[in-house]
């Protein structure tokens, strides 16, 4: 019988990790899952913006000028921007993923197709509402 | 919490680049993760170059040309050769496939041909992972066929319709290359099934002369062992026999929903 090592030299203490996400090609399903999630993610600062804008706006007329101006800036434009194409890419990703949940959509073509037109509706969308937004303001 | 990056013992360096075959005149460049458990060395890429006119066309036509012609230390599983035992299951150009049904020429997105064993996984040696953890896992979900009925004097006996049902099921050869390919698998591969073994779930689970039915579905109902399928789609994007175990564990999210009503 084989001597028995001690723990730490034994071959399945010191087996290396093999690489994933390091050399695993990316795939359209992949990167919008990826996608879900962070936009998932950055709602949640959203909805902050949207709470201190309503507080702001609850706090009178001084404050509700300071946030206008704030949302109103280059950068707060840019953030809204974000936030728009955040919330639209992820509740198109819901979309996505109910079509899954009743089991449609999983075969080659639909589940890859699917994946792309998410990223682009939600694009699509985010540019029509600015568009809409900066037309009637 | 997943971790991204390889633990200091994993991460690969750059390895020995092998001399091009005396004459050839057409060579495909590999490059090979290498790892000798006896050395004490963290992994390699090795570069090989495959004379293309000794060769056949298949990657694992290479590993084995490599393996008797440059270096006979490389190590890799393989038997069949044709797609039917899975032992040849590793990450090639970026997916899991089988080395013995992709073509070389398949492979070549980056110029050369990059060989990786089966992701996320610990490493025996080279290309060989250790499937343990797999096997288990598969043997969890008792896949054999269970009954309470007393045994007909024959066969368990199946209407042509009943056994369609199985198509696209009964083909997994277990090789594990939709496990291995699948981020929450990685992320949670201790907890979570993976779309191997759950489409064996669901082999069984729709099988009409089965009668644990219940059991199998209480047993899979678990915030990971089945839900951490976030329908990320790599399993069945990479399987090798063509079969989607994404959709049959969305046929077992909808048996559980099915269930309560």
């Amino acid at each position: 019988m084989a001597e028995a090592k001690a723990p730490g030299t034994r071959p399945e203490d010191i087996r290396p990790l093999s690489p994933h996400l390091q050399i695993y090609r990316w795939t359209w399903t992949m990167a919008m899952s990826v996608a879900h999630r962070v936009t998932g993610a950055a709602l949640y600062v959203g909805t902050l913006l949207l709470v201190a804008w309503l507080l702001a706006l609850a706090s009178g007329p001084a404050a509700f000028e300071t946030a206008q101006w704030l949302f109103g800036s280059f950068l707060g434009r840019l953030i809204l921007f974000g936030y728009t194409w955040a919330l639209l890419h992820h509740m198109f990703g819901g979309i996505r993923h109910f079509i899954w949940d009743v089991g449609l959509g999983f075969d080659a073509p639909a589940r890859q197709n699917l994946a792309r037109m998410t990223l682009i509706a939600s694009a699509a969308l985010t540019l029509l509402v600015w568009v809409i937004g900066y037309a009637v303001s | 919490m997943a971790k991204f990056s390889l633990p200091k013992n994993s991460q690969i360096k750059e390895g020995k680049a092998w001399p091009k075959p005396d004459g050839a005149a057409n060579t495909t460049a590999f490059r090979i993760y290498r790892w000798n458990p006896d050395d004490g060395q963290n992994p390699r890429v090795d570069t090989y170059h495959v004379d293309r006119d000794d060769c056949g066309p298949m990657v694992l036509d290479a590993l084995i040309y490599i393996k008797n012609n440059i270096d006979p230390t490389l190590t890799f599983r393989r038997s069949c050769r044709e797609g039917i035992c899975g032992s040849c299951a590793m990450n090639i150009d970026g997916a899991n496939t089988l080395a013995c049904t992709k073509g070389i020429d398949e492979c070549t997105s980056k110029g050369d041909v990059r060989i990786y064993p089966l992701p996320h996984m610990p490493v025996v040696k080279d290309l060989v992972p250790d499937l343990t953890r797999f096997y288990a896992q598969h043997a969890s979900i008792e896949p054999w066929l269970k009954t309470t009925t007393p045994e007909p004097e024959k066969e368990w006996r199946q209407s042509r319709e009943d056994r369609e049902k199985l198509d696209g099921l009964y083909e997994c050869i277990l090789c594990a290359c939709c496990s291995t390919s699948c981020p929450s698998y990685w992320w949670n591969g201790d907890r979570y099934l993976g779309p191997a073994v759950l489409l064996q779930a669901y082999r069984w689970l729709i099988d009409s002369r089965d009668e644990a039915t219940g059991d199998r579905l209480d047993n899979l109902e678990d915030p990971f062992r089945l839900y951490r399928c976030h329908t990320i789609m790599n399993c069945a994007n990479v399987c090798p026999k063509g079969l989607n175990p994404a959709k049959a564990i969305a046929e077992i999210k909808q048996m559980m929903v099915t269930r309560q009503l």
